[in-house]
């Protein structure tokens, strides 16, 4: 089978899933498609990029905020628009500022402009809320079906996955994985680095921003715990466990996630001590992501070393 | 009143200092960004209010808070940091779990509840300086601060141990072919670095208060110092703990909705034209 073909194989059988469940577990199908979105928009630029960020919660979680609040005074596909378009201005933003650094130091300085968000998010009552968040309006119609809506996000999300992949594949994408392995090789060689990775932060930003739009039409609330940091580190998580630099593992690595997030919550109201210690097992035994993990236990295929 | 918001901005530029220097001398000399620092910080703050309830002594609650915390900064780096050693990403993650766990604990044993360190009864009340009066266990948060600059500058400029600290951030892998064990340096820096996160749970815990959340507030805040400042620089702690502390203040005083933007605005103005602080260098 080609990749083309396989890939069409597999969105088939996505579209085919929700006859085979009950509409609470469409709707966790549903959250697993936009968070696998918010963790390929993170691969973009940790698996190919080689800079790992730790805001995209908060890049998410603004386009939420902006589709939310701008729903009350514009028609929905707008305000979704405006999301994006917030989500890609922050990005803008977050970019000028950190796409000087690399490594540890990109990872910090992207945090500390993550939390702002939230902090504004927190503090700045009159327009988000505060801590008791904001509610939408916008599960009417016939978004109000879960699987009407699971619909509609696999097929937004199968484009824009489609479009990181090409993105990645692209000569663009090409240079940016020269930077990954030698940015003074690709400075010498005549690239203008910075700029390469400014556009990377965009699209990324741009990506996590659809996500987040997506988001707010699953979750139809949203409070600073959506621009928190666990939501960075969630997706994160995610984009590592599924294999950084595979793009489309991120989907194991949310359904993995948010599986086991379900699954835990039946036995114990302590979700957070189980996401630290999957994040601290996952960096010990298998940083590289439990696909590529489970391909060097059985001899099959190279490792690609994963996060360092 | 103006003098009263200044004291207010010293006095946490103060705290702010205790927990950031910790966290640079862990950045500047291991390369490990702990992001667990603001987790062991309100570890503790819990630990000094159990103590000092106990005992009924506050320094015995700093000291026990000090002991513990630099003990799980040892358990932390011995129990797990050992198995990502040279990854600087994977550290830095494995200190974000550290971190969860670490607060969901906290929340199981102490609840949602705020609760503040009581404080000894010769640092309550007022005392009379720029001709307002100022609570007086504020002021001591203030001596403190200047004193764990003292001393830490006195260690790593005038000591055999400062030397190999300076050494190591430089470049550890000639201070090790020298001779010298560099991972008993780096284990006590950890520890070191810990402790003082201790120290700023006990103060903090009498001065802010203690509560889930104190944690993350604290971090953002020490890491904007740390950004600031420069990795591994006390002087840059110091001088981004000061301006933090005073943006802060002014910010709450005229802007209070908007505070973050005025403490964390100059940050980022600053970072486009020092990208690693204003005593940083490339890692």
């Amino acid at each position: 089978m080609t990749a083309a073909a396989s890939a069409a194989a597999g969105v088939l059988a996505l579209a085919l899933l929700p006859f085979a469940l009950s509409a609470f577990h469409v709707g966790v199908a549903t959250e697993i498609l936009i968070f696998a979105l918010l963790a390929m928009s993170i691969d973009v630029l940790a698996g190919f990029a080689g800079r790992t960020p730790l805001c995209h919660g908060a890049i998410f979680g603004t386009s939420t905020y902006v589709v939310i609040l701008s729903a009350h005074a514009i028609p929905l596909p707008l305000a979704m628009l405006a999301g994006i378009g917030a989500a890609g201005l922050l990005a803008l933003l977050f970019g000028v500022i950190a796409v000087r650094t690399s490594g540890v130091y990109f990872l910090l300085l992207t945090l500390a402009l993550g939390l702002i968000v939230w902090g504004v998010c927190l503090r700045w009552t009159a327009v988000t809320g505060g801590e008791n968040g904001v509610r939408g309006d916008l599960r009417q119609g016939w978004l109000a079906d879960a699987r009407a809506l699971y619909w509609l996000v696999l097929a937004a999300g199968t484009v824009l996955a489609a479009a990181m992949w090409r993105l990645v594949r692209s000569p663009f994408g090409l240079t940016l994985r020269g930077i990954k392995d030698s940015p003074t090789r690709m400075q010498a060689l005549g690239h203008d680095v910075a700029r390469h990775l400014l556009l990377a932060f965009v699209a990324s930003g741009l990506f996590a921003g659809a996500a987040g739009a997506l988001y707010a039409l699953y979750n139809d609330f949203v409070s600073p715990t959506t621009v928190a940091l666990p939501q960075s580190v969630e997706g994160l998580l995610m984009a590592i466990a599924g294999g950084v630099g595979t793009l489309f593992g991120a989907l194991a690595g949310a359904a993995l996630l948010i599986g086991l997030e379900l699954f835990v919550s039946a036995w114990t109201e302590r979700w957070p001590t189980v996401l630290g210690l999957t994040a601290i097992l996952l960096m010990i035994v298998a940083p590289e992501g439990l696909v590529g993990k489970a391909g060097a236990i059985m001899g099959s295929r190279r490792s690609t070393g994963g996060i360092r | 009143m103006l003098g009263f918001q200044l004291l207010n901005g010293f006095t946490f530029a103060a705290l702010l200092f205790v927990v950031a220097s910790g966290f640079t001398l862990i950045f500047g000399l291991l390369r490990i960004v702990n992001l667990s620092h603001g987790a062991l910080y309100l570890l503790g703050g819990y630990v000094a209010l159990a103590v000092s309830g106990w005992t009924g002594q506050f320094a015995a609650g700093v000291l026990a808070a000090m002991a513990a915390v630099a003990l799980a900064g040892l358990a932390l780096d011995q129990g797990l940091l050992r198995f990502v050693r040279g990854y600087e990403l994977r550290q830095v993650l494995l200190t974000v779990g550290v971190a969860f766990v670490l607060n969901d604990l906290a929340l199981v044993v102490w609840g949602g509840d705020t609760f503040t360190v009581p404080t000894p009864e010769a640092l309550t009340g007022a005392t009379e300086v720029l001709g307002v009066f100022y609570p007086t266990f504020r002021l001591f948060v203030l001596a403190a601060g200047a004193l764990v600059f003292m001393l830490l500058s006195l260690l790593i400029h005038r000591t055999r141990l400062g030397a190999l600290i300076r050494a190591g951030v430089d470049d550890a892998e000639m201070v090790a072919a020298t001779g010298i064990d560099i991972r008993r340096v780096f284990l006590g820096t950890f520890m070191l670095g810990s402790a003082l996160a201790g120290l700023g749970g006990a103060l903090g815990g009498a001065f802010l208060s203690l509560y889930p959340g104190a944690d993350a507030e604290i971090l953002v805040f020490s890491l904007a110092v740390v950004i600031i400042g420069g990795r591994g620089s006390l002087l840059g702690a110091a001088l981004g703990a000061l301006l933090i502390g005073l943006l802060n203040t002014f910010g709450q005083v005229w802007f209070p909705e908007l505070a973050y933007f005025v403490v964390f605005g100059p940050m980022a103005l600053l970072l486009a034209f020092r990208p690693f602080g204003l005593f940083g260098r490339p890692a």
